[in-house]
């Protein structure tokens, strides 16, 4: 059996999905900015995509770019609000984000940026004081995630868009986890900016979304011919916007269902291992937190052989141990909420997808406690050795 | 995924020789659990003096496991001296090959190699083998400066980013590069005297000069500007005159006319000639 718990890796493209963009690779070739017909039918499914894809966070479709990935919407956001307020030196983001925005921030240092990164705290929580304590006249930008990669817990993003609209401070949020899996309103949520990524919502690899706020000043990112309205030059990725669309439409129609089915599914796996391997720990906080995502810490045992062990039986899921990741240290995340090493080295994550069945999670229950007895017997620091 | 051999992954899946020794002879623990990986390494001797059995316990990795489950099949039926002579390169061979960023797994066994041995001359007290006295240089991984010299030493390693891989030293905060780098320095150049290639010759033509400058760059300068995100572009070569380009982080870097100096020209001059300028193209 293939159990494949990593969806918040990447996602199997949906088959309607694919069904949507196979025209476009054939038949309909035209450039959507030409005159003739050609270009004229391709257009029309172009703009049918940009509603469909602004319907899934009630945005206007004026307000949507379609752009390469979720990593070039969180680098125009960053590199685009900068540019647009040249005067103001400083950004605030959080320890806990994706490398697409916590590498930006961190870069722009090298051009005089002065980057405050807020903690979280041992649930992967964060201070809200701290972001109004940290936001001065020099700031330019505020990017924190709506959802963790790793943990899926939740930032108050609603909240927090309201303390740096209150302040006159633009905001981006990377809502790449949570789009499709939590519903979003950016009419209710003053968020300036926000990061869209097509394949963790089934839409295929290649393709993501920048939203911005009518009003915001972004300077575009890319210079070329006048697609998007003048924001992101280069003609569009014709097949794979379609894909997106038809992605968001079924997102969109089916959010709440898809909730409840990962939630129920999600829940029985993680009370289940957390219940049948002793030493487990759960990391992040319970509520606050994606229906999808459980990251659970194996003690006195390392990710990457779990991992390994896991694949072998055909189950697919990550770690945010250092020998996963090709680094030494444990995933940022971890360190940033103070899982113990002892814990962050063992930590796996589980993600899930709207194809996900009660089969498969049962089948998951069933393997993974043999393994975590195995590699512990094999350890020098379990515990019922004696240490 | 990490590229693993079938060896690896067998050795993995299907670890030889786990567990405990009751009475063991020799007793080898190195690693922690801070580190990410850890491995305690028992033998017993028969009546020869050879091991007679050899057993483990790692935290790690698949390729940690899989570095001691060879370990303890390359140890058995050796005497001490036979297997104290067993190197890091010889456990990652028995595997058929580690991938570089793993390295420091086959390190690892070799280590707890020495220690088990240094135990049992000791007079087999189980206790933790306390490492040999040497001062720290990579405090995130508590590394030693004696095991980045022998790393360095026995595996012909040329960069940081190199020693990273095989010992850890300098892979949490990064404070300790440029000791690494002095390091890297001073027990290359004890190497250097067996390796004719690295002397600076005494009388070059101009082909063989600008061969020499191009391979010096190739070998020498340009993984270390890499590392930092920098790279660098020959652009031309006239008598002892060298003009570059800085590229990538290099080309916006403050410090980048020190680096001009400081790693570039010294290095031109170290291994092609004294009398070398290096100057960057004019934009």
């Amino acid at each position: 059996m293939e159990v494949y718990l990593d969806n918040n890796a990447t996602t199997r493209t949906a088959p309607e999905v694919v069904e949507a963009m196979a025209p476009f690779f054939g038949a309909e070739y035209g450039n959507p900015s030409s005159m003739h017909n050609f270009g004229g039918r391709v257009k029309k499914h172009i703009d049918e995509a940009r509603e469909k894809a602004a319907a899934l966070i009630n945005a206007d479709p004026a307000e949507i770019v379609f752009t390469s990935c979720g990593t070039e919407s969180d680098n125009m956001a960053i590199r685009g609000a900068l540019e647009a307020e040249p005067d103001k030196r400083h950004i605030i983001t959080s320890k806990v984000e994706h490398p697409a925005v916590l590498s930006a921030a961190r870069y722009m240092k090298r051009f005089g940026y002065r980057v405050t990164e807020l903690s979280v705290d041992g649930q992967g929580l964060l201070d809200l004081n701290e972001l109004r304590d940290s936001i001065s006249d020099d700031t330019a930008l505020v990017s924190l995630m709506w959802a963790n990669n790793e943990t899926g817990v939740l930032f108050p993003i609603k909240e927090a868009a309201e303390i740096a609209q209150s302040k006159g401070v633009p905001f981006h949020t990377d809502a790449v986890q949570a789009v499709g899996k939590i519903p979003i309103d950016v009419k209710k949520t003053p968020v300036n900016m926000l990061s869209i990524s097509g394949h963790k919502l089934h839409a295929p690899k290649g393709i993501g979304v920048f939203y911005a706020r009518r009003g915001t000043a972004v300077m575009p990112f890319m210079h070329g011919g006048h697609q998007e309205n003048g924001r992101r030059a280069g003609t569009e990725n014709v097949p794979y916007i379609v894909g997106l669309g038809r992605a968001a439409e079924i997102a969109a129609a089916n959010i709440d269902s898809e909730f409840e089915h990962t939630k129920n599914l999600r829940d029985r796996l993680e009370s289940a291992l957390l219940e049948k391997c002793p030493d487990t720990r759960l990391n992040g906080h319970p509520e606050l937190r994606l229906p999808n995502t459980s990251n659970v810490s194996f003690e006195y045992i390392e990710g990457e052989a779990i991992l390994l062990m896991l694949d072998n039986v055909g189950i697919a899921a990550s770690s945010g141990s250092a020998c996963t990741s090709g680094s030494l240290e444990p995933s940022h995340v971890m360190r940033a909420m103070g899982v113990p090493f002892t814990a962050a080295h063992g930590s796996i994550r589980f993600s899930l997808s709207r194809y996900n069945t009660q089969e498969e999670i049962e089948y998951v229950i069933e393997k993974m406690p043999p393994i975590a007895e195995r590699l512990r017997a094999m350890s020098p620091f379990s515990p019922k050795k004696g240490g | 995924m990490w590229d693993y051999t079938e060896k690896v992954k067998d050795h993995f899946l299907n670890p030889r020789n786990t567990g405990v020794i009751e009475d063991p002879h020799g007793v080898g623990q190195v690693g922690s659990m801070a580190c990410g990986d850890a491995l305690k390494l028992m033998f017993r001797l028969d009546a020869e003096g050879r091991i007679e059995d050899a057993r483990f316990q790692t935290f790690g990795c698949a390729s940690a496991i899989a570095s001691s489950s060879a370990l303890t099949e390359m140890i058995k039926g050796k005497t001490l001296e036979e297997a104290s002579t067993i190197t890091n390169q010889d456990i990652a061979d028995y595997l058929g090959g580690l991938p570089e960023q793993k390295m420091h797994c086959s390190v690892m066994g070799m280590e707890a190699l020495q220690a088990a041995i240094k135990n049992y001359k000791a007079g087999g007290d189980a206790g933790n083998v306390e490492k040999t006295e040497s001062r720290v240089v990579c405090s995130c991984f508590g590394v030693t400066e004696k095991e980045v010299e022998r790393a360095v030493a026995e595996n012909d390693l040329r960069t940081v980013e190199q020693v990273t891989h095989y010992t850890k030293a300098g892979g949490g905060c990064g404070g300790c590069h440029s000791d690494i780098e002095g390091i890297i320095a001073r027990v290359r150049s004890g190497l250097a005297q067996g390796e004719p290639t690295r002397k600076r010759p005494t009388k070059l033509t101009n082909i063989q000069r600008i061969k020499l400058v191009e391979e010096v760059v190739e070998r020498e300068i340009r993984p270390q500007l890499k590392r930092d995100g920098g790279d660098i572009e020959l652009v031309d070569i006239d008598g002892p005159r060298v003009v570059v380009a800085m590229r990538g982080a290099c080309s916006k870097c403050s410090v980048a006319q020190f680096t001009l100096r400081d790693v570039v020209e010294a290095k031109l001059r170290e291994f092609v000639s004294e009398d070398i300028v290096v100057e960057e193209e004019s934009k």
